[in-house]
């Protein structure tokens, strides 16, 4: 591994530790809540690297529909997987938090449905990047991802719209609840640290699969020259 | 490369239609092409032109390749390397109404009769008249008012009417895969002269089969495949009006 | 002939096939009829609670109908490979798939009307606000529905599980159109709130989604 990635793991592992330090002992304890507030900081940088792992997903896509280039296609495979996970942590954390603090595991508000439905739509992607047959997976897989977030905005304003007429609770605060300058601080190294991390996954998945695209393309070139079957 | 002839085909001397080859543009012409399906290299690098009117048989074991030539001829399948240009044109979606195309299955709806589904293909070229269908039936031996769904056909009609369906807007170019198969001997010799006919008429032919003997007496040129690679081609010395060499008999 | 003229045959001939074998007709209206009255079964309807239910129960037994539609799309080109014979001619893509769907879309709304009159009965529904908005919201939400089923039926030809994949990819994308339809339907019903803005949502919805599946079903339906 090249030196560059060696030190970008290493200052990430300490960023990550200073972060949760910063989370879990220095920002204060939240009035109402308490101590499990201290979930907001993994719950929300969470969302957040899924996010942009999806929007980033989207761009591969529409790239490889547009050039048909491997590399493309395997970047969208790798945000897709990381997002998802990321995505997993905000759908775990969402609950863990809820039930102390609100009494119920969920509530259909319009952030956590969409985040819901979101992880719906790109674990239903990473099934169909299984489950086809044929040297077109790549194509499909692309022109399903461009439908999925296409979608995104509009999941988001249908829940919103059905929230207003039937409203429950809704976490981690209201829209505009505000932020103490003590939490913000925490919070922001944790965004930082999130998203650090989600980079060198994305990157350490991307790499895998262009290997095994390179041993794809080895093989097909050794069929090519020997003949042999 | 293995292919035994020149392939611009300027070696053969002129023959039943009497123009010098070389002038004639290249009805297909492949570079190059690669086609995988995953690991494994179905077409491993042709390089080849063929010139038009001639019927050429392509044959070789199976696994040797020849469907998917076809397939990607027609523009079923793109190519993993390498380009196809027919017509002089470009690619098989640009000319697909020069192009017609029989494959293994029947391609027919099983629930339509003969004439229903010419009717429907005929309109995909754009071509309204049932005048143009009943006579592609009359021409492979089927009577056009048989109102039969093709679902109840024998084998040999559901063939006939495969390759009416192939031919029905008059292309230039026919790409035929095994169009001959489970056909009685009887019905596959016609469907030879009429390939022959037809090919009389200008156009081009390329048919895939395992039954070269059909085709020794209509046939230009055998296309030899193995292992992904066309490897010889071999043109057949027909006999027009004299009894002749190996092959005998008049067309 | 042009794009039109290729889906207006390419419909007729698969209303004059259906119309033929029938099979596909009676065993989807039956299953209809069981799936109404499972659901009555399983949701007791007294009057009530029906009306605050009855529209998420309409669409989801809605949405089953489709969903067995939508698998058979595109079973009768792959018989005989006759698909082939549409990609190597010139006729466009999306005339193909035009016509599928307006296929699909009347035969879906055929079911509907034959569906929602026994719902009615069974759960002694009375509409409160007006009906016309009930038949622009079945025409928009089936609409949404059916044009992204089709194209996801198309992708679904290659891949394993073919029956599964289907309502698999569709139903994550679909939820926003099914909420809009579930509530506007209650809302009529219920006569509770008005459901203009799931119309204009189902409309947005409508648009965007046919232009997506227009813009790449040449891509899916040539790909191997």
């Amino acid at each position: 591994m090249k030196p560059l990635s060696i030190a970008f793991i290493v200052f990430t592992l300490a960023l990550l530790g200073f972060s949760t330090y910063q989370a879990l002992f220095v920002a204060p304890t939240e009035q109402t809540m308490g101590d499990v507030q201290r979930i907001f900081y993994y719950h929300v940088p969470s969302a957040w690297v899924a996010g942009v792992c999806f929007f980033v997903n989207f761009l591969a896509s529409v790239a490889y529909i547009l050039k048909r280039n491997s590399d493309a296609d395997a970047l969208a495979a790798a945000s897709a997987e990381v997002g998802v996970v990321f995505c997993t942590i905000v759908l775990i954390t969402g609950p863990i938090w809820a039930r102390p603090v609100w009494g119920i595991w969920w509530t259909w508000d319009a952030r956590l449905t969409t985040t819901l439905v979101l992880w719906l739509i790109y674990v239903s992607y990473l099934i169909l990047r299984h489950f086809a047959t044929g040297s077109q997976t790549k194509l499909l897989a692309a022109v399903l991802a461009i439908f999925g977030f296409v979608d995104v905005p509009i999941v988001y304003m249908s829940i919103r719209w059905f929230r207003t007429q039937h409203p429950s609770p809704v976490m981690g605060g209201g829209e505009n609840s505000g932020l103490d300058p003590a939490m913000l601080h925490a919070f922001l190294w944790n965004l930082l640290a999130f998203t650090c991390v989600g980079i060198i996954l994305v990157v350490a998945r991307y790499r895998l699969q262009q290997m095994e695209n390179e041993v794809e393309a080895e093989h097909a070139r050794l069929a090519l020259a020997g003949g042999a079957r | 490369m293995g292919s035994s002839a020149p392939s611009d085909g300027s070696a053969y001397s002129p023959y039943m239609t009497g123009q010098s080859d070389s002038s004639i543009q290249p009805v297909i012409v492949l570079q190059n092409l690669v086609k995988f399906f995953g690991r494994f290299a179905a077409l491993r690098g042709i390089t080849e032109s063929f010139a038009p009117g001639r019927l050429y048989v392509v044959v070789g074991d199976n696994g040797a390749g020849k469907s998917t030539l076809l397939r990607v001829v027609a523009g079923l399948m793109q190519p993993s390397q390498g380009s196809v240009t027919l017509l002089g044109a470009g690619t098989a979606r640009e000319v697909a109404h020069r192009i017609g195309y029989m494959g293994h299955a029947p391609l027919l709806y099983d629930e339509l009769d003969g004439m229903e589904n010419l009717r429907y293909f005929a309109g995909l070229y754009g071509l309204q008249d049932d005048g143009i269908g009943r006579d592609a039936m009359r021409t492979v031996g089927l009577d056009p008012d048989l109102e039969r769904r093709v679902g109840q056909y024998s084998q040999g009609m559901r063939q006939r009417l495969s390759l009416a369906r192939a031919v029905l807007h008059n292309p230039e170019l026919m790409l035929l895969d095994e169009p001959f198969s489970n056909v009685d001997v009887h019905s596959a010799r016609d469907m030879a002269a009429v390939l022959g006919r037809v090919r009389d008429r200008g156009k081009t032919i390329f048919v895939v089969t395992h039954q070269s003997a059909l085709m020794e007496q209509v046939a230009d040129e055998f296309v030899h495949m193995a292992e992904g690679k066309i490897v010889s081609r071999e043109r057949v010395r027909q006999v027009q009006m004299s009894a002749g060499s190996g092959a005998g008999g008049e067309r | 002939m042009s794009a039109v003229g290729v889906t207006k045959s390419t419909l007729l001939k698969d209303l004059r096939m259906e119309w033929r074998s029938k099979d596909a007709i009676n065993s989807m209206l039956f299953f209809s009829l069981l799936v109404v009255v499972i659901f009555s079964f399983a949701f007791n309807p007294t009057a009530e609670q029906s009306r605050l239910i009855a529209g998420g129960l309409i669409w989801v037994a809605f949405l089953f109908a489709a969903v067995v539609a939508l698998n058979q799309t595109w079973a009768r080109e792959l018989r005989n490979q006759v698909l082939d014979a549409y990609r190597v001619s010139p006729a466009p893509p999306n005339a193909l798939f035009l016509a599928k769907v307006l296929g699909n879309f009347l035969f879906v709304v055929v079911l509907e009307a034959l569906m929602a009159p026994l719902f009615v009965v069974f759960y002694q529904l009375r509409s409160v606000g007006p009906v016309w908005q009930l038949v622009v919201i079945a025409l928009l939400g089936t609409w949404a529905l059916v044009v992204n089923g089709t194209f996801f039926a198309a992708l679904s030809i290659r891949t394993r599980s073919r029956e599964i994949m289907l309502p698999l990819i569709l139903f994550p994308i679909s939820i926003p159109a099914l909420l809009a339809m579930v509530d506007a339907t209650t809302s009529i019903l219920t006569g509770e709130s008005s459901p203009d803005f799931w119309i204009k949502l189902l409309l947005v919805y409508d648009v965007i989604f046919t232009a997506v599946c227009l813009l790449l079903f040449e891509s899916v339906l040539n790909a191997e």
